[in-house]
């Protein structure tokens, strides 16, 4: 059985202008110890979908409907008692912003004790010593001093330790990481993405990636879901969607990556803006942007079909696969042939 | 953290000199000769050269004010002992002759029973409908708090004083219409002591709850929700912290913050004279004392009551700013 079973899962919005739907009708699966990236755009869904995982979507103005099963347990029916006694313990979260997740007027100690504390039954004196290991373990140096720091006094980086440190402290099961390293500078980004790699050998957590970049997805995912305008685009192994992606709207991603090892004039580019979830485009979403848009893409809703050959990859677009597997191989190839 | 107070005092003596030479200034501009008040209705125009030279008004406007500055200091420094400390002198009274610290002592009570008592009721008031409102905005309640908030700032407080003169106190008995009663030691044959004391400042507390507490729901409930979409606050979530300790530990300790700044600035405020409710429930504060002797051109009287205000609103605003560094480490350690 999976770790985390999201299945059909909606969120939509009420909002004054209509209703947004933000996650319309996404599953996936996360396997015990493994890390799933979700990549897509800013506004596609990316972030809303674990936030609903997580229950902290704000419950006036939201409905949400599928199921989210997390070791069999519906997250989504739970009540809001048991969904904080799981969060924070059995399903933590790092946060986008290290600038701003940490309460300024706390000592970062105490928010680490403060998660320990929400769900352990020990003293301060047990819940510091644990809160300084953890501090140690993610890599803050003269942890024993620094613990009393208010995080104002804390580099965006070491914030970001501090975050994981009280992400990790309890051992949860899962750790959804919501663009960790997209606040911090690269070199940075480096480190944390070690050391969350270290962390997850260590602690055999599974990992919910969620970024923009696919780099950092290359970097840490076993799988890989692409979304794009509230739904799920394409669906593999790191290893399918790098080697073979089959959606137009991939490709637009991985030609955009800019690469060291290769010299171009200019990065691709998806023309157009990502679409409004208000009353996004008939057909398929990605149409309006899409450089093979057909006929058929403007009136009907693709549903995600199994690519043949490659158990496991799913993807949503129309094209036949010769040609999907003709411009992914030129795609990869075209850099490839640049690069020697 | 030392350098941020001593910054703050310097600051303030600043502020004293300048609140204190306007005053004096204002005040001999005005085409009032105070020498002819003091010296009575009936005086001669050598009898007032005489009382003009004695209260040392003949002098030129500037040495005034030093003589004025140097009764003030606490320190004497021109008759040989540089150093000693001495009762500040606030002068004499040009219309009854009493010392003006006398009378700054008798007032000050009141107004202060008057403000601290108020800061109590209006806090009471205002922190539960501020943050209920901004935990349920749109709501009945939260229309509800808007329209209190409206009438409060629009009320006039001679208004408000005198409706619950009249339905509280005249028609339903339930309080003392005007008046004061001191806490400790009353005059023979007045009413005193805690319970007297409280029951006379009903009225006045309420007044001040409603015309002040307005201003606090609406920004309580501004800051509470600014503060509820702060990313922390949805990391405390992420660890499971339940909403009251989410509220109490999280929100509300970053929410306080500018409050705490405006309610040092308006206790400074109201200790410097809240004239119109003391005026009303006759209450014998700071703010009527005040009242009294610019009618009469008192000089030494206004003088007094302005110099208490100066310092007490330079008083709080270095206990808001103390406070502040203490709640909010970026000030303290920044």
């Amino acid at each position: 059985m999976a770790l985390l079973d999201v299945k059909d899962l909606r969120t939509h919005f009420r909002t004054d202008d209509g209703i947004v739907k933000a996650v319309d009708g996404v599953s996936f699966s996360v396997e015990k110890g493994k890390t799933l990236g979700i990549v897509g755009e800013s506004g596609c869904g990316k972030s809303v979908t674990c936030l609903t995982i997580m229950g902290l979507n704000n419950k006036r103005n939201t409905i949400t409907s599928g199921e989210a099963l997390f070791n069999g347990e519906d997250l989504l029916t739970a009540s809001s008692s048991r969904l904080r006694e799981i969060r924070g313990d059995d399903i933590a979260m790092i946060f986008q912003d290290p600038m701003t997740s940490l309460n300024p007027v706390h000592t970062v100690g105490r928010q680490v004790v403060e998660a320990i504390r929400l769900h352990r039954d020990v003293t301060k004196r047990q819940a510091k010593a644990r809160a300084l290991e953890l501090l140690k373990a993610v890599g803050i140096p003269r942890a024993d001093r620094r613990i009393d720091d208010y995080p104002h006094q804390f580099s965006g980086g070491m914030r970001q330790r501090a975050m994981i440190a009280m992400a990790l402290v309890n051992d949860p099961d899962l750790l959804i990481a919501d663009e960790p390293t997209t606040a911090l500078d690269v070199t940075t980004q480096a480190q944390i993405l070690a050391l969350m790699n270290r962390l997850q050998e260590e602690f055999g957590s599974a990992i919910i990636m969620i970024t923009h970049d696919l780099g950092v997805v290359a970097e840490v995912a076993h799988d890989v879901v692409v979304m794009y305008a509230a739904n799920i685009v394409e669906k593999g192994t790191a290893d399918q969607i790098f080697t073979r992606p089959h959606h137009p709207y991939a490709w637009g991603l991985l030609g955009s990556l800019p690469r060291l090892d290769i010299s171009t004039d200019r990065l691709v580019q998806i023309p157009g803006q990502p679409p409004s979830l208000l009353n996004p485009p008939r057909g398929c979403r990605f149409n309006p942007r899409c450089p093979y848009v057909m006929d058929v893409c403007r009136t009907q809703f693709p549903e995600l079909q199994p690519v043949s050959d490659d158990p496991g990859h799913v993807q949503r677009c129309f094209l036949d696969e010769e040609t999907k597997d003709r411009e992914a191989t030129k795609l990869l190839a075209g850099t490839m042939a640049e690069a020697s | 953290m030392y350098r941020y107070l001593i910054r703050r005092l310097l600051w303030s003596v600043v502020l004293f000199l300048a609140v204190t030479l306007v005053t004096f200034v204002i005040f001999f501009v005005i085409p009032v000769n105070p020498a002819s008040l003091a010296a009575g209705r009936t005086a001669t125009a050598e009898d007032i050269k005489r009382v003009e030279k004695a209260l040392g008004l003949d002098r030129p406007l500037p040495i005034q004010y030093a003589k004025y500055l140097h009764r003030l200091s606490p320190i004497t420094c021109c008759e040989g002992a540089l150093g000693i400390f001495k009762r500040p002198d606030l002068g004499t009274s040009y219309a009854s002759g009493i010392k003006v610290n006398h009378t700054v002592t008798q007032a000050a009570p009141v107004t202060a029973s008057l403000v601290f008592g108020g800061a109590v009721f209006w806090m009471l008031l205002a922190l539960p409908i501020g943050i209920l409102s901004a935990l349920r905005p749109r709501s009945l309640l939260d229309r509800g708090a808007m329209v209190f908030v409206l009438i409060g700032i629009s009320a006039h407080p001679v208004w408000l004083g005198l409706i619950f003169a009249y339905f509280i106190g005249f028609k339903l008995g339930l309080t003392p219409i005007t008046g004061y009663a001191d806490f400790f030691n009353p005059g023979p044959g007045a009413p005193g002591g805690p319970i007297a004391w409280a029951h006379h400042m009903l009225l006045p507390w309420l007044t001040f709850m409603i015309l002040f507490a307005a201003q606090y729901v609406r920004m309580i409930r501004a800051n509470v929700m600014e503060v509820m979409n702060e990313d922390y606050v949805r990391t405390a979530r992420a660890k499971g912290a339940p909403e009251s300790q989410v509220m109490r530990s999280h929100i509300l300790r970053n929410a306080m913050l500018a409050v705490v700044t405006m309610l040092g600035m308006d206790i400074g405020l109201a200790l410097g004279g809240a004239i119109f409710t003391e005026a009303v429930y006759g209450l014998p504060g700071l703010g009527q004392t005040a009242l009294t002797a610019i009618t009469g051109s008192d000089l030494p009287v206004v003088l007094g009551v302005t110099v208490f205000g100066t310092v007490a609103i330079i008083i709080f605003t270095l206990i808001v700013d103390v406070v502040y560094a203490f709640i909010d480490p970026r000030i303290r350690l920044g």
